[in-house]
């Protein structure tokens, strides 16, 4: 299952879609949204993909995922649009044969989504909002 | 004379004011001739040239990669997914 929603992600569908009767064991991971950022509150996110090559990226990154760890079967969610405090924004389900291999795979689905995926965040302050990793940022917290 | 669809996202939008544009460039251009011109449309991009990534119709490419009719040029600013 590799989607991008505007809606709750159903954390429990996400699981469900990587049993399969070979897996010895599945690995999650669940990216919430935080409420504070470098020290300043954060009262609510944003999220903004490139869709089609989002989707693309992330079929990709699951596919090679799956053959380099000799997984069962890979999930990958993302929320978009607008995202209360505590909410989920992206979930990751790895099913496989034994469990090093979940764990390990798992971490490295997150962390290369978070390296290359075409998907962007903005974080709404008090006094302003800015996305990640801009100028317009950093002088919010000057 | 060829037409790329180009898409704007996160920082790039709002700087942009839109979320695409069609622009016309000679035959045998690269993204690199695009953002160069979008910098002269948009000057605010200018700042932010070395930080984007070009993706040309879904794949991460090279600035000197020739374009070609209708490719859609993505700016890619760096990403903060998950």
């Amino acid at each position: 299952m590799i989607e991008l929603t505007d809606k709750k992600i159903d954390v429990d569908r996400v699981i469900r879609s990587v049993e399969e009767p070979s897996a010895g064991g599945t690995s999650v991971f669940i990216g919430t949204t935080r409420n504070h950022s470098d020290g300043k509150e954060v009262l609510e996110m944003e999220y903004q993909a490139y869709n089609p090559m989002a989707l693309k990226k992330m079929n990709e990154l699951a596919e090679n995922a799956r053959s380099k760890w000799k997984l069962t079967k890979v999930s990958i969610v993302h929320r978009v649009g607008r995202l209360q405090i505590g909410e989920a924004s992206v979930v990751i389900a790895v099913s496989a044969p034994h469990r090093k291999e979940a764990f390990e795979a798992c971490r490295f689905t997150i962390d290369t989504l978070k390296e290359s995926i075409p998907i962007w965040k903005k974080e709404f302050f008090r006094d302003g909002e800015a996305w990640v990793g801009t100028e317009e940022r950093r002088k919010l917290f000057s | 004379m060829i037409r790329v669809n180009v898409k704007f996202f996160a920082i790039a939008r709002d700087i942009a004011g839109t979320d695409e544009t069609i622009i016309s460039i000679p035959d045998g251009s690269t993204p690199s001739a695009v953002l160069e011109s979008l910098a002269e449309s948009y000057p605010g991009l200018q700042k932010w040239m070395e930080h984007l990534r070009i993706a040309v119709n879904c794949e991460y490419t090279g600035g000197d990669a020739i374009l070609n009719d209708r490719d859609e040029v993505a700016l890619i600013p760096p990403v903060s997914g998950g």
